[in-house]
């Protein structure tokens, strides 16, 4: 009786039971089987970071010794270190965030504060997030134009601002968002206070928001000390000991980018061991700042 | 006072955002100049990239940037997907949070150690085993066996592509994952309610609703993938030519680029022609990633 009063239009439940149930079936067969995929898919997502991390510790953890760390690099067959590079990449990596965090925390303080009926602000953000997601040798090859060039020479100075230009965008983000999930009754009772904006902002919103922009901070280090490509172009790699700011430096990635391709034994292992060195660094500080934004929560 | 030099602050650094974006094309557009004058218009279409005879095109590159990004896409979208419908609706709630930041991670993991990880452990993989076996079983059949030929390097496009898509995954899915997790729960609850299975509220819920950004974290992917210096570098097999097989060698701007960079002197017709690939390189990632902000914002921004 019920299945025949549904009106003209509408679907009526089928009236044979044989058919429903096997539509039944069928809409369960294909509901496993899209489960079943997705859980293949996170398992092959899973199973390639351990394949990179596995690799990373089969190749790089023989190679490791006291000498990694208190020898530069040397000619191959000359039991060589890192040493360079690793403090290489140290320096220009702080150059890097001393220059891009300010900046980078003052853009996201204007897209927060100060962007209300402003039609700038919002190619401001715009270009910044575009910025975050560009190519990063062609900000290389953008410092390369503006400094390495016309100075003719390349510069630890030159990769570090490369590596500036990366860090703003990645600090700009954090910042904004962060500002903005202050409660705006904080801000009323500052300024209720009699406080200038100013101080309301230094001294209310950066320390309300502070674990959320040190971690916007360690992440783009993480992500510059990784860095490759804009560093080709600037401060290009230096085989022997150099911390000068106007000279060529190594760093460790652009040291692994000489060394994996070339055909000595001794330096494809080193390249591991500075492959090792990179990515537990990089993966430490990224995990150690999302710690610190999980406490927030 | 002292909130007049405050704002000020503020007010220059966001100026100066939009100044070094400005900055970034005036200047790689100003040293390709050269090249653009040169060429004209045909130095996008030739494929000729010879440093004797100071003839450079950029039609090859140009094609590999986009076929490899376009290949990683297919590769990494369903995956992706999947990931995230596994992350937003069937993983239990426990499992979440560490599945979700171990696939972040592989975002974190920098570009010059996927390149590594490619050429020592995928190209072997492909060379001994996936190569040969495609080749073999395509033998014979018409089109395919023209798009996997040859002799199996290991490198290549398709290998290049495979790491690509690698390294976007974690983009996608993440962006998949947060715009799939802005859906209301009441209107995944009334489907559930009238009977759905998980996958048929996916289907015909949550992907509807969230159409708009996934395209744009499918755009952010690619807009990755199209400027991925290292990784390319280590495994695409450095080839100035285009071949029909997807197993054959080639280059795209971000590998051309860093492999030739070394050899062009500071003045050189060459270095120009890099720099004018790169204005390029540029202009291409500028749309693809503008377009994706403008399909996520409203969705991801409220």
């Amino acid at each position: 009786m019920s299945a025949t009063l549904s009106a003209d239009g509408v679907p009526s439940a089928p009236r044979n039971e044989a058919v429903a149930r096997a539509l039944g079936r069928r809409r369960s067969r294909t509901n496993l089987v899209v489960k079943a995929l997705c859980l293949l898919a996170t398992a092959i997502g899973l199973l390639l970071l351990a394949s990179i991390l596995a690799t990373l510790l089969w190749r790089g953890l023989g190679g490791l010794s006291i000498t990694v760390f208190t020898t530069s690099t040397k000619p191959p067959g000359s039991n060589g270190g890192l040493l360079n590079a690793i403090v290489g990449t140290l320096i220009q990596t702080a150059i890097g965030t001393a220059v891009g965090t300010p900046i980078g925390l003052m853009v996201g303080t204007y897209l927060a504060e100060y962007s209300v009926g402003s039609r700038i602000s919002g190619a401001v953000r715009f270009v910044s997030d575009v910025l975050l997601s560009a190519p990063s040798i062609l900000i290389g090859l953008f410092l390369y134009e503006i400094l390495v060039q016309p100075v003719g020479g390349f510069s630890a100075i030159a990769g570090g601002l490369a590596l500036a230009v990366i860090v703003i965008p990645i600090v700009v983000r954090t910042t904004e968002d962060m500002l903005r999930l202050i409660p705006a009754t904080l801000r009323e009772a500052a300024i209720g206070l009699g406080a200038p904006k100013w101080k309301m902002i230094t001294l209310i919103c950066y320390r309300a928001a502070m674990d959320g922009i040190v971690t916007g901070v360690l992440l783009a280090v993480a992500r510059v000390a990784g860095e490759t490509a804009p560093l080709l172009f600037t401060s290009f790699g230096n085989l022997n000991w150099s911390v000068s700011l106007t000279q060529p430096m190594a760093s460790l990635p652009v040291t692994i980018y000489q060394y994996a391709g070339s055909a000595f034994e001794d330096w494809v292992q080193l390249a591991w061991v500075a492959a090792l060195l990179i990515t537990v660094g990089v993966l430490a500080i990224n995990i150690t700042a999302r710690s610190l934004l999980r406490g927030r929560k | 006072m002292g909130d007049a030099v405050f704002a000020g602050f503020a007010r220059a650094s966001g100026g100066f955002v939009l100044l070094l974006l400005g900055g970034i094309i005036v200047s790689l557009f100003i040293g390709g100049l050269a090249a653009f004058r040169q060429f004209g218009a045909a130095f996008v279409v030739s494929p000729l990239w010879n440093p004797v005879t100071q003839k450079f095109g950029g039609l090859v590159p140009i094609y590999g940037t986009l076929v490899t990004s376009v290949l990683a896409l297919l590769l990494a979208v369903p995956l992706a997907f999947g990931i995230a419908f596994y992350l937003t609706e069937l993983a239990p709630a426990w499992l979440r949070r560490p599945v979700g930041t171990a696939i972040e991670l592989l975002a974190a993991v920098p570009s010059i150690i996927y390149g590594m990880w490619g050429f020592f452990v995928i190209v072997p993989i492909m060379a001994g085993t996936v190569q040969p076996a495609v080749i073999g079983a395509f033998d014979g059949i018409p089109v395919l066996q023209d798009l996997f030929a040859g002799p199996p390097f290991g490198t290549g496009i398709l290998t290049a592509a495979f790491i690509l898509a690698v390294m976007i995954i974690p983009f996608i899915a993440a962006t998949m994952r947060d715009v799939f997790l802005t859906v209301p729960a009441v209107y995944k609850e009334s489907a559930y309610g009238v009977g759905c299975t998980t996958w048929e509220v996916m289907r015909s819920i949550v992907l509807p609703y969230t159409r708009v950004s996934v395209v744009g974290g499918i755009m952010l992917g690619l807009g990755r993938a199209l400027g991925e210096t290292m990784a390319v570098t280590f495994v695409i097999g450095n080839a100035n030519r285009i071949t029909s097989s997807l197993f054959g060698a080639g280059n795209t701007i971000a590998s051309l680029v860093a492999l030739e960079f070394p050899e062009s002197p500071a003045g050189s017709l060459k270095l120009a022609s890099l720099l004018a690939l790169g204005f390029i390189l540029f202009v291409i990632s500028f749309i693809v990633l503008a377009i994706s902000r403008i399909l996520l914002r409203p969705r991801l921004k409220g």
